[in-house]
């Protein structure tokens, strides 16, 4: 546990060092205030023509700014997520720091828990970031603060399981550009995955839609959580921390 | 403290390391001689527990490297031979960092660092940015990350390459002063290197082991006898071969004559003088004034360059026959 946060600790510390994690926090704070405004200013005039035709809206901020704010955040997050991986292990291969993790007294996956979570950490930042415009929110009126929770739970859970895919897709590569471009084609096709359900109902359809990531989150921006999704982003994260470690292991057999 | 067994290391298209057998006994320092490609850095990592070897065994300070590689790695400071440093740390921090992976902890890892930092001289630059440091500076911080946990072996890759001549003197120097504490296998290619600061030599070519001796004997057979090969032809009829010996024994300054073979009318000898003596110019007029043809006549073996290169060629030769 404690070599997962000595590794965690230099990762969060070489994402400050650089200019990329004030670049990802200045980038986020951008769009996700442009959503917050379109959402709050969309909410504001239903609201006044509510009055004004006198027929009543349900004026639910929840419904009509957290949630689409939320939903936003999640697909704005498959953009951030292959620039926050892609360097995590090809840049440790490219200049062969690997070699100095490996021969130390610290096992593979303490190594890969320690990278993925300060990805996670990292990720968490950028996201808090945006909490700013949520705290305005309840400033000025009395929104639901559960199911925000848990349209936050839901961003990190779907953060961590593509930030597991981009770990493993970082480890299979020395060059950063290739692990990043990769990392962002998966998390595009695990993005549009679900629109083969609009126009299929087959079986295979309902798989394909099931793979989809957003499908998943959808249910966590209404503030329900549903075990199927919860298992889903789990063996997702599992899934990408087992392949890393393979990749991580068969470097040992081939190099 | 290292023991290596029938180690053998296959790619997926060649073999790096074939079969190569040596031991390397506590304190003592081991320079791994080998040409560009001969399998040392492939040696070494499989001795940090980088990779696992394809066949045979290898212990570290009795542990081994497949069963339990936590313990060795633990016993083991590696030096890669591009010294592993993340550029956006200051020196002082990485070591920290490095300190904190190999398992230390708290005031004795304070002092570890201070203690490193002094010995390799890296001191003044200790809130410096890494990426911002010379190259020598950099292999020095290389060489206190490598220390750090005073390991029992160290394992350095090309500890010199790519240094000035005044750096390469400082960490030889250093390398010499951390031998007693620490059992030392260090690669190069610089055959005066060997010379200076090792006890004992591993020549290693095409992946295998071609000699192992101490660096005092092979440079006994540098500085001290000379060894000369003859080759000695009749003009007319068949020679006599004791003659030709006794004749040969008479030079001055031969210690030992040696028959090595007759080919025809033409016998072959190795001549060893006494010490310091050079007999080349006595062997070819005794030759000649005795009404013999001489052939050949070359030294075998003056220097460990000689030796090096005698010994990794033909061994590349043999390879390209088969």
């Amino acid at each position: 546990m404690k070599n997962i946060l000595v590794i965690a600790a230099k990762e969060i510390n070489s994402y400050f060092r650089s200019p990329i994690a004030y670049g990802l926090m200045a980038f986020f704070a951008l769009i996700a205030g442009y959503f917050f405004w379109f959402s709050t200013a969309f909410f504001v005039q239903r609201g006044m023509e509510s009055q004004m035709t006198g027929r009543s809206f349900p004026m639910d901020v929840n419904e009509w700014v957290i949630r689409p704010v939320l939903s936003n955040i999640s697909v704005i997050g498959l953009f951030l997520i292959p620039m926050i991986t892609m360097r995590l292990f090809a840049e440790e291969k490219r200049s062969g720091t690997i070699e100095l993790l490996v021969t130390s007294p610290i096992r593979d996956w303490e190594i890969i828990l320690g990278k993925w979570l300060a990805a996670l950490l990292m990720y968490a930042a950028i996201l808090a970031v945006a909490l700013v415009n949520m705290l305005i929110l309840f400033a000025y009126g009395s929104p639901d603060w559960k199911p925000m929770l848990i349209g936050y739970l839901g961003l990190l859970l779907q953060g961590g399981a593509l930030l597991a895919l981009g770990t493993f897709i970082s480890n299979t590569t020395r060059n950063q550009i290739v692990a990043g471009v990769a990392t962002f084609a998966i998390c595009l096709l695990l993005w549009v995955l679900d629109w083969v359900t609009s126009f299929e109902t087959a079986a295979w359809a309902k798989v394909v839609g099931y793979m989809s990531v957003l499908t998943h989150f959808e249910p966590f921006s209404k503030g329900v959580i549903d075990t199927k999704d919860v298992v889903f982003y789990l063996s997702l994260i599992f899934l990408g921390l087992f392949l890393t470690a393979r990749s991580l292991e068969s470097l040992r057999w081939r190099s | 403290m290292i023991k290596v067994e029938h180690l053998t290391k296959r790619y997926a298209r060649n073999v790096a390391v074939n079969d190569i057998s040596f031991e390397v006994e506590k304190g003592q320092i081991v320079g791994f001689l080998g040409p560009n490609g001969a399998g040392k850095t492939t040696t070494m990592r499989i001795l940090t527990c980088f990779m696992p070897p394809s066949d045979g065994s290898a212990q570290v300070a009795g542990f081994d490297v497949i069963q339990s590689p936590m313990e060795v790695k633990r016993r083991v400071g590696y030096l890669p031979e591009t010294p592993p440093l993340y550029p956006e740390m200051e020196v002082s921090e990485y070591l920290l960092f490095v300190g904190k992976l190999k398992g230390l902890g708290g005031n004795e890892l304070k002092r570890r660092v201070d203690d490193v930092a002094g010995r390799c001289a890296v001191g003044d630059v200790r809130n410096k940015l890494i990426s911002k440091l010379s190259k020598g500076y950099r292999q020095r911080v290389g060489l206190a990350q490598a220390i750090l946990h005073n390991p029992e072996v160290l394992i350095l890759d090309e500890p010199t390459s790519g240094l000035d001549p005044k750096q390469i003197i400082e960490t030889r120097e250093l390398i010499q002063q951390l031998s007693g504490d620490h059992t030392i296998i260090l690669s190069t290619h610089i055959l005066p290197e060997v010379e200076q600061i090792c006890q004992k030599v591993i020549i290693i070519a095409q992946g295998k082991v071609v000699a192992t001796d101490s660096v005092h004997n092979l440079t006994n057979r540098m500085r001290g006898s000379e060894t000369v090969n003859v080759e000695v032809e009749s003009r007319n009829g068949p020679l006599e071969l004791t003659s030709v010996q006794q004749r040969l024994e008479q030079v001055a300054g031969v210690s030992r004559v040696l028959h090595k073979e007759t080919r025809d009318s033409r016998l072959t000898f190795e001549v060893e003088s006494l010490q310091g003596r050079v007999i080349r110019p006595e062997i070819a007029r005794a030759v000649v004034e005795s009404g013999w043809n001489l052939n050949e006549l070359h030294t075998a073996a003056i220097s460990l360059e000689e030796i090096f290169l005698q010994l990794t060629s033909v061994d590349a030769a043999k390879e390209a026959k088969q």
